[in-house]
């Protein structure tokens, strides 16, 4: 556990000092987003990696958050800090209800079932007009503000937003450690097993799927006070695997992996760019030969990596 | 007035819902040798119109020899995709092989951007445009050919399942992968089977739709979900359950955009597919099973 | 961190000598196009053509004796890269302009970073609530879909065809489209019989269009980018439909055409001047501008320019303009832009003011009716 906490310090004190190396460069707001895409991986994560449930439609509480955020501030005029929580909790709700039915599914059926969802959101985004603004979007969210001070700039953003995402990561590292941590992890293994020793497996899963929303919700509630306008093209099925992409690449089932592959597939477009026409090729080259030669993740593989390099030239010097 | 509509919902839903079936068969028949959920499978689709059109245009071969010259660079590019993205996988878990195909896919639909341009493709109809009338509805010689070579590929899966060695051995495969090896089956060569027959499959969808919805490098993405419905409502069987959940699909959306509103059509035909897996979690066709601990 | 120091100085140096002797910097130019993605339609022509106009221009010895730079990214039609982009081609290339992007949403997600950094932006997209209302810093160049949308009311209202049935696609160029045709419908005595919509990857559009037959429809209009028309074309031949086909201006090129095959015969659609720029008259203004476009889109590509790209174009030009008049940082080109009168473009004639962001009367639009696989201008 100190091991744990140490390690949590060190990530703050590199998430804190990193705008010293970019002074307030364009990178920022890249980095902004690695900030959202982490708080959604991890809450994708807690479901996959750790209760085993696979999920195609986060993308959908996501925009759920962005959209109900968007409405309350921006129609309604309510303050951004009152409509964060009500949408988390609206969305963490309404995934409660619905998990009932749809955690009784497993496998494929779980799959389908959780796309089918996060497409029928994202065509009531289309669909509602009046309230969504429809394929056009949802303009003049106001950014959120503390004291005076309007996060309105990159680098404020990015404490802003890296502030929301160390509490979620401090947080899921409890939870993983905690008893209900090692429960969902006895319903991965074995659901029926997990029963058999006293752990009730459906509420469980139906919890842990709200939280997840919630989390979601929350990340998609910041990324509209962010960028102050949203459109549902950001929230639709593409942007649902691309989560699932970030969770599996970091390392299923741990925190930092979610960190890792949030990371590189938010930055790769960065380094890509230079490529044009050609980086989509690369993009899914490189996912490709990632879960080749990583099969558990860049947490796993990073320092195995650099264990075999070190090993290597450990080996040559003896020589 | 009133029947005469629901008649062509009805038949219009049919030969988009053939189209899904096609599709979806081609997932369900590697997910049974394999039990991987090959997101790939839409590129196949979209690969089968763009070779027809290369063949038609570039090498000037007629309708009849394109077609078959497609679905054969379709069916290598399978063999290839097998052969140099699943087998090396040294962890090939569930989730592992999902996103090495989802790699695969941003990766093939990306050189056929290269490959093609962005541009929309027309193709044309295998024998003319003139209308069919059936009743008060009207249909397109095309869609005929879609039925009769839907059907036509049904019969010949059935056959090879359930009358070749090689259609058993995969079966046999579906059922228990270990149990299938120490009879002395060659497990490794069954997936790469699958991932050829699934291609063709693929291919030929892709093949006889191209005449009415076009084709571009980005058709396989939107048609492959839809082919993943189809495989899952059938519950992900290589037979006429899928076919069933196919024609299901296109049904529910033409009767949905039709009678209730077509903004929300698709969102229709998935609420009536999640009552549906609600009601039975197993699916449609499926048989509870009990889960090994 | 001091050699990097060092270099950067001696880099700087050198610069500044090699400027100095030679010519004056470069004045970069941004542009945000949606060169992949849904919308690679728009955005691929317009990024060929901001390229070619700016190479031209440079061949030509630039503007003032100083070249132009084009600085040019593909946003993939994404929102959120469209705003990433923005603000990496104004903090990290510092542009004085950047032209783009190619859509509504994404111009609309774009607008706020402009504004708060104070650098002229001109949208190639077509929504009317960019520049309605005027903000400081944004301007744009393609026309509103309230003109397509007049157009074709005022040619229905003389014929007195009023029940008017409503295909639009499910997109942010369709919705645009859609909200403008509901809006303006009373203005010219018009009903909305029916409306429907169809998604941008659907692959058969029969049932929308037999619930249309049921109507009381005297035309079909219908909203939407390639390759839904085509689709929607040969579908309403399946059927039989005889009511009259309206387009939109998304789909005005020869492409449409291909793809519809016999199916296109007698659909008309309000398009920009440049499908039919060798029919217009030689009194028109635009005309010049038009056969340049079009011959130098050959030259280079081997392709037709489309009017797409003609927002490009445009908008190019445009702040050339404001550079000839002496403009070189983003302030004084903003100023230089808003006192844009009489430029005859491809779009039409441009005349921006401290009221009118977008610039453009109704004249830039034409009907054209296809007629034997070709663009006939409807008079």
């Amino acid at each position: 556990m100190k091991r744990e906490l140490l390690k949590f310090l060190a990530f703050t004190v590199f998430v804190l000092l990193l705008p010293l190396y970019f002074q307030g460069g364009y990178l920022m707001n890249v980095l902004v987003f690695v900030g959202i895409n982490t708080m959604l991986a991890i809450a994708l994560n807690l479901l996959l990696g750790y209760a085993g449930q696979i999920s195609l439609g986060h993308a959908g509480f996501f925009g759920l958050g962005a959209y109900l955020s968007g409405i309350l501030t921006a129609t309604y005029g309510w303050n951004p800090w009152l409509a964060m929580p009500t949408a988390a909790i609206v969305v963490g709700g309404l995934a409660g209800l619905i998990g009932f039915p749809i955690l009784k599914l497993k496998g494929h059926y779980l799959a389908m079932a959780t796309l089918g969802l996060g497409i029928i959101i994202y065509i009531v985004f289309n669909e509602t007009v009046d309230l969504t603004g429809g394929p056009s979007g949802l303009s003049g969210i106001p950014n959120l503000a503390v004291a005076g001070v309007t996060f309105d700039s990159d680098v404020k953003n990015y404490y802003l937003i890296w502030g929301f995402t160390l509490a979620v990561i401090l947080f899921s590292l409890n939870l993983a450690n905690s008893r209900v941590g090692r429960a969902l992890r006895a319903v991965h293994d074995s659901e029926v097993a997990a029963r058999v020793v006293g752990v009730n497996a459906r509420i469980l899963k139906v919890q842990i799927f709200a939280l997840s929303a919630l989390l979601s919700s929350l990340a998609g509630s910041l990324y509209a006070h962010t960028m102050t306008f949203i459109s549902p093209a950001s929230f639709g099925f593409n942007f649902s695997v691309e989560l699932l992409t970030m969770v599996v690449i970091g390392g299923l089932g741990s925190v930092y992996g979610s960190f890792l592959g949030a990371a590189l597939l938010t930055l790769l477009p960065e380094f890509l760019r230079a490529a044009h026409d050609y980086d989509i090729i690369i993009y899914g080259a490189l996912l490709m030969l990632m879960v080749m030669f990583m099969p558990g993740g860049l947490v796993r593989g990073i320092p195995d990596l650099f264990r075999k390099v070190f090993k290597k030239g450990g080996g040559d010097s003896h020589a | 007035m009133q029947f005469d509509q629901i008649l062509q919902y009805a038949l219009s839903g049919f030969s988009t819902g053939a189209i899904y079936a096609l599709i979806g068969i081609g997932f369900s028949i590697i997910y049974n040798a394999t039990g991987i959920i090959n997101f790939a499978q839409g590129e196949f689709v979209m690969l089968g119109g763009l070779l027809t059109l290369t063949c038609l245009d570039l090498l000037q071969l007629p309708l009849w020899a394109a077609i078959p010259c497609a679905v054969a660079v379709s069916t290598v590019a399978g063999l290839l995709f097998e052969r140099l993205a699943i087998r090396p996988l040294r962890q090939p878990t569930p989730i592992n092989l999902v996103i090495i195909t989802i790699g695969g896919s941003i990766l093939i639909r990306g050189l056929a951007m290269l490959l093609w341009g962005k541009d929309t493709h027309a193709i044309p109809a295998f024998s003319g445009d003139d209308p069919i009338a059936i009743g008060g509805a009207t249909i397109l010689p095309q869609h005929l050919w879609i039925l009769a070579i839907t059907v036509v590929i049904i019969a010949i899966n059935k056959f090879y399942f359930y009358h070749t060695i090689s259609g058993k051995a995969m079966r046999a495969c579906s059922y228990n992968r270990r149990a299938a090896g120490l009879v002395g089956i060659d497990v490794r060569r069954m997936v790469l089977f699958s991932f050829m027959i699934s291609s063709a499959m693929g291919a030929v969808a892709g093949i006889i739709v191209a005449p009415l919805t076009m084709t571009a490098y980005d058709v396989g993405v939107m048609l492959g979900l839809k082919g993943f419905c189809a495989a899952i409502i059938g519950g992900m069987s290589s037979g006429i359950a899928t076919v069933v959940g196919g024609l299901l699909l296109g049904v529910l959306e033409s009767l949905g955009a039709g009678l209730i509103s077509s903004g929300y059509k698709d969102a229709i035909a998935f609420i009536i597919l999640l009552l549906i897996l609600f009601i039975r979690p197993q699916g449609l066709f499926g048989k509870a099973d009990s889960e090994r601990v | 961190m001091n050699i990097r120091i060092l270099s950067f100085l001696f880099a700087a140096l050198a610069l500044l000598f090699s400027t100095n002797v030679f010519a004056a910097a470069p004045i970069k130019i941004g542009a945000l196009f949606a060169v992949t993605g849904p919308a690679a339609f728009l955005g691929e022509p317009e990024r060929n053509t901001a390229k070619m106009v700016v190479d031209e221009i440079n061949k030509a010895g630039g503007v003032k004796g100083r070249k132009l730079e084009l600085i040019s990214y593909d946003t993939a039609g994404d929102a959120t890269k469209a705003v990433q982009l923005a603000t990496k081609l104004i903090k990290d290339d510092k542009v004085v302009a950047i032209i783009g992007p190619s859509t509504t949403g994404e111009t609309m997600a774009v607008i706020p970073v402009v504004e708060k950094e104070q650098v002229p932006l001109i949208s190639c997209s077509a929504g009317s609530k960019i520049t309605d209302p005027v903000k400081k810093w944004v301007f744009k160049t393609a026309q509103n879909d309230s003109l397509a949308v007049g157009r074709i009311f005022d040619y229905l209202q003389k014929r007195k065809q009023t029940n008017v049935a409503l295909l639009t696609v499910s997109d942010g160029f369709g919705a645009s489209g859609r909200e403008q045709l509901k809006a303006q419908a009373s203005k010219y005595g018009i009903k909305i019989v029916s409306d429907d919509t169809y998604g941008p990857k659907d692959t058969d559009m029969t049932a929308q269009l037999t619930k249309i037959r049921g109507s009381q429809a005297q035309a079909i209009i219908c909203w939407g980018t390639n390759p839904g028309p085509a689709v929607i074309a040969k579908n309403a031949r399946q059927l039989g439909i005889k009511t009259p086909l309206f387009m939109s201006h998304g789909v005005s090129s020869k492409k449409f055409i291909e793809l519809a095959g016999d199916a296109a015969e007698g659909i008309k659609l309000p398009s920009g001047k440049v499908l039919v720029a060798d029919q217009l008259p030689n009194s028109d203004q635009q005309k010049k501008s038009l056969l340049s476009f079009v011959k130098d889109y050959q030259n280079h590509y081997k392709a037709e320019g489309d009017h797409f790209g003609g927002h490009a174009w445009d908008a190019v030009m445009l702040i050339k303009g404001a550079i000839e008049k002496g403009a070189d940082s983003a302030q004084s080109i903003r100023d230089g832009l808003e006192k844009t009168r009489g430029f005859a473009g491809i779009g039409g004639t441009f005349n921006y003011s401290a009221q009118d962001h977008a610039g453009l009367g109704k004249d830039a639009f034409v009907l054209v009716e296809v007629k034997k696989r070709d663009w006939v201008v409807v008079k």
